[in-house]
This record gives C-alpha cells, sequence and structure tokens, in this order.
C-alpha cells in the first residue's frame, strides 16, 4: 500500500501529472474497476497502461553475527503520456524510479539511495509477464519460485532472495483496493507477506549473510490522491504465528482520518479484508526530526475488529530525506508490532505527508 | 653613482626628447600589440575551455561522432559497460531563430542522467503555477534557457520562441532555466527524445559523456571502449577535445604574436640608431668625464641604463595601452579578434600579471639590446683620441659583410623547407627574420653603389654626396635599414594579403557556380531541406537544375578535429577549384576530393584510397584530386551527392544551389522559393551576395592584421626620419665647414636631400626586393604550414611603386627638414665648435 510514498517520492512528477494533465490529449489510462480477475504470475508483471505502479519489498534482516537491520526497496514505474507519438528510442513514455535503504540501529539512520531512469533498454524497463524491474544492475525479478533483488548503492549492497511461503494475498475486494470514499480512487493491490529472506549485505565495507522475513507490495492504478489527501500510514507486518497484517489510513489536511482499510490473513490461509470501520491507526508517542523538522508518531495503537494492537520502532529515526534529489521526505521503518506486550509480528510502517510542505 | 647616472645619462634622454619619444612609443607599442594579443586569446581561450569542460560536465570520456551524430542504439550497450558508472546522452544542436536573426546552441539531454554527468546543464522548471518539475522537463515543447540566452533574446520564463526546425517554424515553451550554465553562456536546453523528433534525428545523437566507475585507468577504458565502435565515432577525453578546437586558433595567435615582436623590435632597432647617433653626439663629452675619472665599466652601465630605462617607461606605457587596445578589441571584434574561432563567447578581460610583467620584461630587454652597441662602443672609446674632435667617425666605418649576408640567405632558403613544429611554422618565421637580417647586411654594399652611379653625373653635388656615402656607409646604414625592415615588411603583407584576396575572390567564384543559394541551415544544425521541398524547388518554372548541398562532420581518428563532408553534384570535380593533376578514378570507385587541408593534415594524394566513416560504415572512395578551401581549416572533404546518397540513404539536403532557365529572374524564382518553404526559415542569396559578404568577412578577419602592420611601418618611417634629423645634427660641423667654402645653405640642403633621397633609395629597393621574398615566404611557407592553403601570388605592382616613391620622398623630406635645422645657426658658431 506503498503508493502514496511513490507520490510523494516523485513529489515534483507525479503530482504535476496528478494538478496538470499534460499539455496534449492526456493519454487513456484505463481505470481500475472491481472485478478484475488477478492471474499470477501475468499480473506480477507490469501493466503499462495504467497510470503508476510499484513493487515495495520490505522486511527485517538478521545478519550472521545477531545484528537486525530492515531494509526496503521499491521500484515505481510511472506513465507520463509524453511522447507517446515519438518513434526515438528517448521517449519519455514510461519512467522507472527506485529507493533502497537500510535501517541499521548501528547507524541511527537510514542508509538510502536512489535511481531514476526514462524505461530504454537495456537500461532500465518493467517488464510484462512476471515480475521483472531494473534500473541498469538495480532489479527485482521472479524467478520460478522466488524473487531476487539486487542493489548496490556504493555506501550499502544487498543481493536477496525472497521466497513465498504462500499464495498471494489479494487486497481490498480480490485484489480491488479502495482508496477513498469514491471508489474511482483505487487500485488493483495484491501483497506477497512472509517471504523467507536469504542473501548477502553489504554495509561499511563488509558483506555479510543475513536471513529474515520480508513483505512484497504490488500495486497499479490510474486515478491516484483523492482530494484533499495530506498524507497516510500504513503498516505490512508478518505476524509470527505465520499470518500478516496489512492497514492503511489517508489523512485529511487537518489529520483526520479520509478512509481507511485493510487486510488480515490468518496463519491457517484464511484471508479478512477490514473494512473502514473495522480499522483504526492512533498517534502514540512522537519524534521530531532534527533535518526537516517534521514530527512523525512513531509508536502508534492499531485498533483491528476489536483488538488492540502496539506498534514500536527498530528506531526513531527512519525518516528518508531524498530533498536534494526527488525532493520527497518520509519516514519508512522496521516496527515491531506487540499484543498485551508481547511481540506478535515485524514488519514497516510508512508515514508520508509530514513534513513541512515542501517547495514544488 | 646614481646622482651621475640621473645628471649625465637620464637626463640626456630629456634632450633628445622626439628621438626618445619615438623610441619609446615603438616599444610600447610592440608591447602594447603583443599584450593585447595574448590578454584576448587567452581570455576567450580560458572562456572557451571552460565553456567546453561546461559542458563536459563531470565527464571522464566523451563518445563523439560527426556533426549529424551517430546511432543512439550505441547508448544502451555503452551506458551498461562494466567500466562506466554513469552515462548521459546529449543532441547538439544550433538551432536557428528566425524572429532574432541568430542560432543558439541547443542541448537536447536526458534530465534524469545529466545531474549525474553534466549537473550544469540541468533545466529548472521554474514557471510558477505549474508543478511536476520532472514532467515538465520531459514536455516536447519545453524548453529551457540559461540566464544569459533569457538576457539576450528577451524571452522570460513563460513566454514562447520560435525555432526553425527542418523547414517550419516551432514555437516552443520556455518553461524555465539553465541555472548552471556559467554567466554569459547563451544556451538552451529540452528533452533529449522530444530534440530528436523536432529537429528530425530521431535515431541519432551526437554525443555519449561518460563518467567511469572510480579507480579506473581512463586511458585503458578509452581503448576498451573505442574497441567496439562504429567507424566515425571515437572516444576522447574532455581535455584532448579541448586542445583540438583551441589547436585550430594556434597558427593564427602565433601570427599576431609575430606581428607583435615585429614591432617590438622595430622599438629595439630605434634605440639602437639613437643610442648610436646620441653616442656620437656625445663622444667627447663622455671622453672628459672618463678624464675626470669616471671609469669605463660605470660609462657602459650609465648608457645601458639609459636604454633600459627608455624600455621600461616604453613596456609601462605599453600594458596600459595593450589592456587598454584589449577592451576596444573585445568590444569591437570579440574575442577572436574578427577571426571567427571563438563566435559566440563573450570572455571576461582580466589584468593578467604574469603575461605584463613578461612584456615589460621584454620592453626593457629591447632597450637594453638597442643600447648595448652602442655602450661597447663606449667602453672601447680611448678618451685621448676620443678628446680631440671628428674621433665619431671612427664609429661609422661599417664594412659590408657579403659573406654574411649569403649565409642569411641561404639560411633563410634552406628554413623553408623545413616543416612546421606542432602546427606552427617556426622555422618560417626564423627565415623572414633571416631575410631581414640578410637585406640589411647587404645594405652598405647598395648604398656604395647607388653612390657610385650617381657619382656619374659627375656635378659636384652629386660626387660630394658619393663621396660622403662612401666615406662613411655607416651613416646611411644606420638610416636606411629602418627603411629596408619597414618596406620589406610593408611590402611582404602587402603582397600576402593582396595575393590572398585575389584568390579568395577567384574560389569564391568557383565554389559558387549557382545563380541563387537556398539555405536551410546557414547559421545552425537545425534547419534541412526535406526530399519533397527539393522536388518541388527543382520543379519550379524558371528552375533549369538544382545542386543540393549536404553537411556533414567526419570523425576519422581522434587525434584531430572532424573534418567537414560536403556532398553535392560536382561533375565529376570540375565544380571544385581544383589544385594540381586530377586523376579521375576508375568505374566502379566513388570519387573523392579532399581540400588542400585535409591532404596535408591526413597526408592523403591524389590515387589514395580514401576510407570515410558514413552512416556507421567505412566506405572506401579513391582520391581524385586536390581542391583549394580557405574555409575549413581543419580539412574538408568533397563527394558526389549521389554517392554520399546511395550509401547513407539521407536524402535531405541544408542547402540547395539552384541554376537558372534561360531569361528566368531571379526575384520570381526567388519569391517562388519562398512561397513553397516559408518566409523564415531559409535564406535565400545570389552568389553576389554570398561573395560581398565572405569578403567582408575576410577584410574583417585581416583588419587587425592590416591596422598592427600599418602602425608599424609608420613607427619604422618615423624612425627614419629622426635617424636623419640626429645625423643632421651631429654633422653641423661639416655643414658649416661647405658654408665656409662657398656652398649656400641651399645648396647644402639639396645635399643632404640627395643623401637622404640616395639612401632611401637604396633601402627602398633592397626593401622591395626583401619584402617580394618574404612574401613568398609567407605565401609558401607561414600560410601553407599554418593553415594548409595555397594561394596564387599576385603583386600588386602599382601600389607597390607608389609606396616606394613615398618612401623615398618621406626621407628625401625628413632630410630636408633636419637639415634645415642643423644649419639654423651662422656657419661661423658652426664651425667654431671644433675648436
Amino acid at each position: 500500500m506503498d503508493w502514496r510514498c511513490f507520490a510523494h517520492a516523485l513529489a515534483f512528477a507525479v503530482c504535476g501529472v496528478l494538478a496538470v494533465p499534460a499539455a496534449d490529449a492526456a493519454p487513456d489510462y484505463p481505470p481500475v474497476l472491481p472485478g478484475a480477475t488477478l492471474r499470477f504470475p501475468a499480473d506480477g508483471g507490469a501493466h503499462p497502461d495504467y497510470r503508476t505502479e510499484w513493487w515495495y519489498v520490505t522486511g527485517w534482516i538478521t545478519d550472521d553475527r545477531g545484528v537486525e537491520r530492515g531494509f526496503q526497496v521499491t521500484f515505481f514505474r510511472v506513465r507520463t503520456g509524453i511522447g507517446e507519438d515519438n518513434p526515438s528510442r528517448f521517449a519519455p513514455r514510461q519512467l522507472v524510479l527506485a529507493h533502497a535503504a537500510i535501517a541499521d540501529p548501528a547507524v541511527g539512520r537510514l542508509l538510502h539511495a536512489e535511481r531514476s531512469e526514462r524505461e530504454l533498454e537495456p537500461l532500465a524497463g518493467a517488464e510484462t509477464g512476471a515480475t521483472g524491474v531494473w534500473i541498469r544492475d538495480w532489479q527485482l525479478a521472479w524467478g520460478q519460485d522466488h524473487y531476487r533483488s539486487r542493489v548496490d548503492a556504493g555506501s550499502f549492497a544487498f543481493d536477496l532472495r525472497f521466497d513465498p511461503s504462500g499464495p498471494p494475498v489479494l487486497n481490498g475486494d480480490k485484489g480491488f483496493s479502495q482508496k477513498a470514499p469514491d471508489p474511482k480512487h483505487a487500485s488493483h493491490y495484491y501483497s506477497r507477506p512472509q517471504l523467507v529472506v536469504s542473501g548477502s549485505l553489504r554495509v561499511d565495507g563488509n558483506t555479510v549473510p543475513v536471513k529474515g522475513r520480508a513483505w512484497l507490495d504490488h500495486e497499479w492504478s490510474s486515478e491516484l490522491l483523492p482530494e484533499g489527501a495530506r498524507g497516510w500510514d500504513w503498516i505490512g507486518i508478518n505476524l509470527h504465528d505465520g499470518g500478516s497484517l496489512m492497514a492503511f489510513r489517508m489523512r485529511d489536511e487537518r489529520g483526520g482520518s479520509m478512509w481507511s482499510a485493510g487486510t488480515l490473513r490468518a496463519a491457517g490461509g484464511a484471508v479478512r479484508a477490514l473494512q473502514r470501520e473495522q480499522v483504526a491507526l492512533t498517534p502514540q508517542r512522537r519524534w521530531r526530526s532534527p533535518r526537516t523538522g517534521a514530527e512523525y508518531a512513531v509508536e502508534w495503537v492499531i485498533d483491528i475488529d476489536g483488538r488492540r494492537l502496539e506498534l514500536r520502532p527498530l528506531m526513531d529515526d527512519q525518516e528518508l530525506d531524498s530533498r536534494r534529489s526527488t525532493g520527497a521526505v518520509y519516514w519508512e521503518g522496521a516496527v515491531r508490532l506487540f499484543e498485551s506486550g508481547r511481540e506478535i509480528g515485524r514488519g514497516y510502517l510508512e508515514m508520508t505527508g509530514y513534513a513541512e510542505r515542501l517547495r514544488m | 653613482m646614481s646622482r651621475v647616472l640621473g645628471r649625465i645619462f637620464i637626463a640626456s634622454l630629456a634632450r633628445r626628447r622626439l628621438a626618445t619619444a619615438l623610441s619609446l612609443f615603438a616599444i610600447a607599442l610592440g608591447v602594447a600589440l603583443g599584450l593585447a594579443v595574448q590578454i584576448i586569446h587567452a581570455a576567450a581561450l580560458d572562456e572557451f575551455g571552460r565553456g567546453m569542460r561546461l559542458l563536459a560536465g563531470e565527464a571522464d570520456l566523451q563518445v563523439a561522432g560527426s556533426r549529424e551524430g551517430f546511432d543512439d542504439a550505441l547508448y544502451g550497450p555503452l551506458a551498461m559497460r562494466e567500466e562506466v558508472a554513469d552515462a548521459s546522452p546529449v543532441v547538439e544542436l544550433e538551432v536557428r531563430l528566425p524572429s532574432h536573426g541568430r542560432s543558439l546552441p541547443l542541448f537536447g539531454i536526458d534530465a534524469l542522467r545529466a545531474a549525474h554527468v553534466h549537473p550544469a546543464l540541468m533545466p529548472q522548471a521554474t514557471e510558477p503555477g505549474r508543478e511536476g518539475a520532472a514532467l515538465a522537463w520531459l514536455q516536447p515543447d519545453a524548453l529551457f534557457l540559461s540566464p544569459a540566452a533569457q538576457a539576450e533574446l528577451g524571452v522570460a520564463v513563460g513566454d514562447r520562441l520560435d525555432v526553425v526546425a527542418a523547414a517550419r517554424v516551432v514555437s516552443l515553451h520556455v518553461a524555465g532555466g539553465v541555472p548552471g550554465a556559467r554567466q554569459g553562456r547563451a544556451l538552451a536546453v529540452m528533452d533529449i527524445a522530444a530534440a530528436q523528433q523536432l529537429f528530425g534525428r530521431v535515431g541519432r545523437i551526437t554525443r555519449i559523456d561518460l563518467s567511469l566507475k572510480e579507480g579506473l585507468d581512463v586511458a585503458a577504458a578509452r581503448d576498451a571502449l573505442a574497441a567496439g565502435l562504429p567507424p566515425g565515432v571515437e572516444v576522447l577525453t574532455p581535455s584532448a577535445a579541448e586542445e583540438l578546437a583551441a589547436g585550430l586558433s594556434r597558427a593564427y595567435r602565433v601570427n599576431l604574436t609575430m606581428l607583435a615582436t615585429i614591432a617590438l623590435v622595430t622599438g629595439g632597432f630605434l634605440v639602437f640608431s639613437t643610442q648610436f647617433l646620441a653616442v656620437a653626439r656625445r663622444r667627447q663629452e663622455f671622453a672628459f668625464l672618463r678624464a675626470l675619472g669616471l671609469d669605463r665599466g660605470s660609462l657602459m652601465r650609465g648608457l645601458l641604463v639609459e636604454g633600459a630605462v627608455v624600455g621600461l617607461a616604453g613596456g609601462l606605457l605599453g600594458i596600459v595601452l595593450g589592456h587598454g587596445i584589449a577592451v576596444v578589441a573585445f568590444a569591437v571584434a570579440g574575442g577572436d579578434l574578427g577571426a571567427g574561432y571563438f563566435s559566440a563567447l563573450s570572455p571576461a578581460l582580466r589584468f593578467d600579471p604574469v603575461a605584463s610583467g613578461a612584456y615589460l620584461l621584454l620592453g626593457v630587454l629591447a632597450g637594453l639590446a638597442g643600447a648595448w652597441q652602442p655602450a661597447r662602443e663606449a667602453w672601447h672609446m680611448l678618451p685621448a683620441l676620443a678628446l680631440k674632435s671628428g674621433d665619431e667617425a671612427a664609429m661609422f666605418r661599417f664594412r659590408a659583410h657579403p659573406r654574411s649576408a649569403s649565409a642569411c640567405l641561404a639560411g633563410a632558403a634552406a628554413l623553408c623547407l623545413l616543416p612546421s613544429l606542432g602546427g606552427v611554422p617556426v622555422f618560417g618565421y626564423l627565415a623572414v627574420a633571416l631575410i631581414l637580417v640578410g637585406a640589411v647586411l647587404v645594405l652598405p654594399i647598395l648604398v656604395r653603389g647607388f653612390a657610385r652611379i650617381a657619382s656619374l653625373l659627375r656635378r659636384p653635388l652629386w660626387r660630394l654626396a658619393n663621396a660622403r656615402l662612401a666615406a662613411a656607409p655607416g651613416q646611411g646604414v644606420v638610416a636606411g635599414a629602418g627603411v629596408v625592415a619597414s618596406v620589406a615588411l610593408a611590402v611582404a603583407m602587402a603582397i600576402m594579403v593582396a595575393s590572398f584576396r585575389d584568390s579568395v575572390d577567384r574560389w569564391l567564384t568557383a565554389v559558387l557556380p549557382a545563380d541563387l543559394y537556398v539555405s536551410a541551415s546557414p547559421q545552425g544544425t537545425s534547419g534541412f531541406l526535406d526530399p519533397a521541398v527539393l522536388g518541388r524547388i527543382a520543379a519550379l518554372p524558371g528552375v533549369s537544375r538544382t545542386m543540393p548541398l549536404r553537411f556533414d562532420t567526419l570523425r576519422l581518428d581522434d587525434r584531430r578535429l572532424p573534418v567537414v563532408l560536403i556532398a553535392r553534384p560536382l561533375d565529376g570535380g570540375k565544380l571544385l577549384p581544383l589544385v594540381g593533376l586530377a586523376t579521375p578514378p576508375a568505374a566502379g570507385e566513388m570519387p573523392a576530393w579532399v581540400s588542400e587541408a585535409m591532404a596535408d593534415l591526413f597526408a592523403v594524394a591524389t590515387g589514395d584510397a580514401l576510407v570515410l566513416p558514413l552512416g556507421g560504415k567505412s566506405v572506401t572512395f579513391r582520391v581524385a584530386g586536390v581542391w583549394r578551401d580557405y574555409a575549413r581549416q581543419q580539412g574538408a572533404v568533397a563527394i558526389e551527392l549521389a554517392d554520399y546518397r546511395a550509401v547513407t540513404g539521407d536524402l535531405v539536403a541544408n542547402d540547395v544551389g539552384v541554376l537558372l532557365a534561360e531569361g528566368a529572374s531571379f526575384d520570381t524564382v526567388a519569391a517562388a522559393v519562398r512561397d513553397i518553404v516559408g518566409e523564415n526559415t531559409v535564406r535565400i542569396a545570389s552568389p553576389g551576395e554570398i561573395r560581398a559578404r565572405s569578403l567582408a568577412i575576410f577584410d574583417r578577419t585581416f583588419l587587425v592584421t592590416y591596422a598592427m602592420e600599418a602602425v608599424a611601418v609608420l613607427i619604422g618611417l618615423f624612425g627614419v626620419s629622426t635617424s636623419f634629423a640626429v645625423l643632421a645634427i651631429a654633422r653641423r660641423k661639416e655643414f658649416g665647414m661647405l658654408r665656409h667654402l662657398g656652398m649656400t645653405r641651399r645648396e647644402v640642403g639639396r645635399l643632404i636631400t640627395l643623401e637622404g633621397v640616395l639612401t632611401a633609395a637604396a633601402g627602398t629597393a633592397l626593401g622591395l626586393a626583401a619584402g617580394t621574398a618574404i612574401a613568398v615566404v609567407l605565401i609558401e611557407v607561414v600560410n601553407r604550414q599554418s593553415f594548409h592553403w595555397s594561394m596564387d601570388l599576385t603583386l600588386p605592382i602599382g601600389g607597390l611603386l607608389a609606396f616606394a616613391v613615398t618612401v623615398i620622398a618621406l626621407a628625401g623630406i625628413a632630410a630636408r627638414v633636419s637639415g634645415y635645422q642643423a644649419m639654423r645657426g651662422t656657419a661661423v658658431m658652426a664651425v667654431r665648435e671644433d675648436w
């Protein structure tokens, strides 16, 4: 459920698309309608007709000495509506962007890097037919029965394999995920929770083997932000019992909840879509970023259909500040989920729209 | 010593104000001209280099091809290479702006990539109310202008700007700025895909800038990357590219510096002649000082200081003047002194302490060098003898040096056979210097010869003049050497420029065979004529034939600048100004005609096979002839348009020459062409207009040369007249004696005039001969080696004769005037000085 992050990551770009249609006739972006059936692995690939799409992997990894870290790797695809009639190989019909980050408590803040390219063989692209998206040597791809992602950002690098332990979890109504009261604000959205992670991580020049659990979100849509949305809060948690929990809320300008929803998958595999009234995310302890001055709720109480859960971060400072490049500022971090004081799961929390309003 | 110095030596400079002032001014001029050339070119080159570095950004290597670019499919694989950290593709164009009557460099870039490789070109969408910079970068009609471009064009963000694309005018939206572009650099940036589509260049890019992974050996990476590239595409280091471009103007700079040196040498010579005569005049004074106890070392030092003071003062004045000239030249002619090497640059002028110091030193050295020989003379003087009157005649016992003279001339001839050093005709310039020295050494012989001929008239005045010149040829030589040098240089320049202009004129006629020229890209590369337009022009009534022209550049290797490719109908070479023998190639071979510069630079000759990278392939041509080209110093190759089209499949043209049918009117056809292509997209000109414009450019280029040369010659002639004046004063006693013997003042005046005319005639005759020889060296060696073009020798005989007569007459008048000055006193007073 990370499309909003994407919107902010490309604060300039996407808001531009949304706010002002291209001077030329905008292309016909297909609408997201309920009732479509998602098929795999085909729907794991790109849907280039839709305006935006992303593959978002977050997770916890532990190295051979027992050090725990969070990681994030995201690939975005956007159909710009520009140059659709241009025969040039550089025609910017599709852009591919990527963010990668490591949350290391020993560092105390995120290590992160990003890339953006127009789709152009062999530099960057998003394949159809199965998950396969890359920007030069950064990639995320499905092969036979697992995903693999490689990222080398200089200061850190990882090469990870993700083995699913179950079928894709379709969010919302069989993968139709409504984002606002008006059903035209919706996406096709499925998650791959409980991915078994194995591979290697390089930080501080040392390459270490790592293991862990991860979560993949894949979402595509044409009509994004509802009017008046200021930001959002989202979690994706792998529960220790084998189940998984996804929940989000969208905030209005005053910080109130405009919309919320979630998906709870039981250890046995039964999937429950949580409706707006069954999900409540309530901020608790706050932390102020010394860099941006933004204040984030780093601890939360989450009410899921009568169950009260508590969310605490791996570390407070997991703000991703890329104002110098794409301009996005958001909090994307590893968190633990507790119930009655007992840790019941680990995953990622994302909060956007808290920073000072950016110059756009 | 210092007080003595001040009173005796430096004060003496003030006593001969005119002579000192002229020496000083000549040195100042030499210093000023040299320094101005240095400052202007340093500033222009600096700006040029900075511009190239700005565009190269952080790139370690640049992959470059021809002006029209290379296959953009190379980009992806190159960017993915192991060695490459970042790659940025660029489409470079000169876009014509029809409403501004100028062109603007435009860079089609991938803004998502450029940030890593050349941040200076990053566009910034600043238009208020329009969010979405990343997408604003990519909009197909979005243009980003550097601050200088906005200011020069008077366009602001949010305005629209018309550009010529192919043969259309397209309106683009100024969506923002290019804040990283350096102050004063006018340029535009737009998305690479949009630029390709708009300007008909889909599939082609002109450059890929690469930054390498850290720690890689650039040279090794360069070789590895170059290995896989198609012909005509090379991998360059940005500094090499900068050097290549700067090298193009080197010969021109050296030429101008040489002219400045001539002024400086003239200054040194004037110091010599005035010092020499002053020492002669002050001989008794020095002998007296020596008798009073001044040692010979102090005397020599004092005289050297005199020269150095003149040099220093001239140098200081020259530094001020030089900066002034540079400011004026920048304002009037631009950073390239009108030669077109650095057009569109507006460099900032700065005080250059190193160059100024160096030229000041040169000024002092010129003064010292001029004073050296007279000072030595004073050092050798025996006080006892010198106290007696008339001893100074010993100083004028110049002997002719026929052996040295012939050695100099032979040396000059030998030097002409040597090749250039690093593109600079060092030996050619040395030969010029040797010819001058040789001519001056011949002068005493010639002066005596002239006097002897004069004495055949057997009239007392003539015989007196003969006796005088035969007895003391040194005096004649001192004055005449200035005449020789000035006349020789003036004549050489006049002959060379006349030959050059004449050859250019004939060349223009040869390369402009059509009656009407339609140019789609007179300044830029953004316009062209497509086959449909060409067909419609050919079908116009009144058109008997069209000759489309296609221009491109070809990169033959990575060590030299790309050569210009000209593809047009050539009728088997008949439409080219060929030099030497042409051999038509065998059937089945494609002919190519190379320019003289290309023949020199790439060592190709008629009959050789020539491999040209056309359309990404290596295509073999046969050199069918060499043609003269004054337009492209880096070399050019002409091929038949039909061959070009067959090889590349490229059917568009940059220009088209139109031959009119019998009785068709230029204006009617021009109007019909305008109807086809639109009012603003092309420029239509008659060959006459193009010729006039080209010759105007030619004259502008040589304007600076003319001006510098004229000033140097003028100074030389002034120097001659001061020499006469000083000589006349030195001979007051002699004139007094002649008066006592019964000659009238008038007759003495005529004697002086006659001597002056004889000396000047000898000097002028020698100057004419030496000047012609120098002109031949300039044409055959200096120009050939500097610019690789030949020209036909043209002697502007009428002008030269008029000039010679003027010089002789001026010398006569100068002698006469100075003679009158010398005879102002009474004869008795003049003679009394002896006792």
